[in-house]
């Protein structure tokens, strides 16, 4: 597909840590967090004016979902804006249980294991066409997905246990992954979950439901995330030929990849042959590279990908690990975790350098360490603050217009309604509901007509500016696009 | 959508062509010191927002499982 509709749902982490003793439990802090988001749609599982999803999710994890987007940095924008959303949530948080007389800091973090080893997932949707073969789509993508970690992973510090000492691994979630492909999500994790929802015209789409990605915290690596993914699907809708490098053993091969930094370690394909994810990504990059210099690119950040790809695996493959240690995440936080540690000689087993781990992925601007290094320009970045903020509460130009216009419409009115993926429905009118199948569709005659029976919006609707909507609210992406300013309905004559 | 603001990645230090970078690579020292410096604040920085008690902050990250 030249034009691809992709989504990424988040699952945070969040913590109260008072000054001393306990804090408040998790369901108990994500219902503090979420009261903004009831009052706003008095629901915790609501869409917001920008497209996206919040809600609250099994276990009491925050989530947030990206409008349906039809651009990368469209994505990476709007998965940022889901991080400022729960910071600007955080913050009011830490004041309300302030009031209630707790105190301390509450901490949003976009990561995906705790210290438990419990896991919480970043998910990627792609829309791709219903003709395209399962069987043939899941033996490429597969062992291009247990090897991606290499290019795309966050990193973790893994601490020691039996059998193993604490030791840096390419990725958070590669511990966390059970099956190859199945239908579930909760009971056995699998890397491609066959879930078919596509919230699209199901004889024409499907949508692609990968649940093996870590979060990432750098935008540049998001990009190299979504773009080679798009661009290994590319060629397999193509259908050209690939090359096989089907695994014997998919899950012990995302282990063992995972915890050998050093990118040695071999997986055995069905061949019999042995390969290291490197030789295994290597492969599917020559094979890109190839397909974008017959077919050109389909999109203006092909080149950057392809250069950022080729880099992070020559990185791996030389250990030299600096070519990427402001691009990468994994490489990032690695180089973080080793200048803390030589500076206090620390061992990779101290929980400082845990911490350290966990605190890379706080949200919050000016405490968590990627947006410290952000800051200072030790990081490289693909988006600019104008950008994040107008995600907040700007959709994309794909469906996701259709529905914050008519969220914010309604809303200006007054008027119940509910929406989700597909539907547009005005509670007053339940028989003119509107399904709107095409994701890539920015505009509805159908829903346009359903607004206009609330009235003449253009003389009866002001868009408030940025300015005014970030005076209100807990945060922006949480109030209103329009003022009404229409007159109110003529007083009843006065009866004689 | 009208700009599209920066689409590349960039690196820290603004747009060094080759040669820029390997003219700074001749002055090696002062900026080897810079640097030193700057690591050195920036793990300031980090002490300074870390909360104090590594272990405790780590162990209390406790989450229930997810999806």
């Amino acid at each position: 597909m030249d034009r691809r509709v992709y989504g990424v749902e988040t699952e945070f982490g969040l913590i109260h840590h008072p000054e001393t003793g306990r804090g408040l439990p998790p369901d108990e802090l994500a219902r503090y967090l979420f009261r903004p988001v009831v009052e706003f749609g008095r629901s915790s599982n609501i869409f917001i004016p920008n497209g996206s999803r919040l809600y609250l999710d099994v276990g009491s994890h925050p989530e947030y979902a990206t409008a349906e987007c039809d651009d990368l940095i469209d994505l990476i924008a709007s998965d940022r804006a889901g991080e400022r959303i729960m910071h600007d949530l955080a913050q009011w948080t830490e004041e309300r249980i302030r009031d209630d007389g707790f105190n301390g800091q509450v901490y949003v973090l976009k990561n995906n294991v705790d210290s438990a080893g419990n896991s919480y997932g970043s998910h990627e949707n792609y829309l791709i066409p219903r003709t395209t073969h399962f069987r043939r789509l899941s033996g490429i993508l597969l062992p291009f997905l247990v090897t991606r970690q290499i290019i795309a992973g966050a990193g973790r510090v893994v601490p020691a246990d039996q059998e193993n000492e604490a030791h840096f691994a390419f990725s958070q979630r590669a511990d966390h992954m059970w099956e190859g492909i199945s239908s579930a999500t909760t009971r056995s994790r699998p890397i491609i979950n066959t879930r078919d929802e596509p919230h699209a015209d199901a004889a024409a789409h499907r949508r692609l439901h990968v649940i093996v990605g870590d979060s990432n915290m750098s935008s540049t690596t998001s990009l190299l995330r979504y773009g080679a993914t798009d661009l290994v699907l590319r060629m397999i809708e193509a259908g050209v030929p690939i090359g096989d490098y089907e695994l014997e053993n998919p899950i012990a091969a995302i282990r063992a990849i995972s915890h050998d930094i050093t990118g040695r370690t071999t997986v055995r394909l069905r061949s019999g042959q042995e390969l290291t994810a490197a030789q295994i990504q290597r492969g599917l990059l020559e094979r890109v590279t190839r397909f974008v210099t017959e077919q050109g690119s389909h999109h203006r950040h092909v080149e950057t990908i392809l250069e950022l790809w080729a880099r992070t695996l020559e990185a791996v493959e030389t250990g030299n690990h600096g070519l990427i240690d402001q691009d990468i995440d994994w490489a990032i936080k690695k180089r973080l975790v080793q200048q803390v540690a030589a500076r206090h000689g620390l061992e990779l087993s101290h929980p400082r350098l845990a911490q350290i781990d966990m605190s890379y992925h706080d949200v919050n601007p000016q405490r968590g360490l990627f947006h410290l290094l952000l800051t200072r320009g030790l990081a490289t970045d693909v988006l600019s603050e104008e950008r994040i903020t107008r995600a907040m509460t700007s959709p994309p130009p794909t469906r996701a217009a259709v529905r914050g216009e008519f969220l914010s419409t309604a809303r200006a009115y007054g008027a119940e309604c509910t929406v989700d993926w597909v539907h547009h429905k005005l509670i007053d009118r339940p028989l003119e509901a509107v399904m709107v199948k095409d994701p890539f569709a920015a505009q509805d005659e159908r829903v346009e007509a359903l607004l206009d029976r609330l009235g003449d919006r253009g003389a009866q609707l002001r868009e408030l500016s940025g300015d005014e909507r970030s005076q209100r609210g807990v945060t922006v992406a949480l109030t209103e696009k329009y003022a009404f300013t229409g007159e109110a309905a003529p007083p009843e004559p006065p009866l004689i | 959508m009208s700009a599209q603001p920066q689409k590349q990645p960039h690196r820290p230090g603004g747009d060094q062509t080759p040669e820029s970078a390997d003219s700074g690579q001749v002055k090696g020292n002062p900026q080897a010191s810079e640097r030193v410096e700057e690591l050195d604040s920036l793990l300031d920085e980090i002490d300074t927002v870390l909360e104090a008690n590594a272990e405790e902050f780590v162990k209390g990250f406790v989450q229930k499982g997810g999806q």
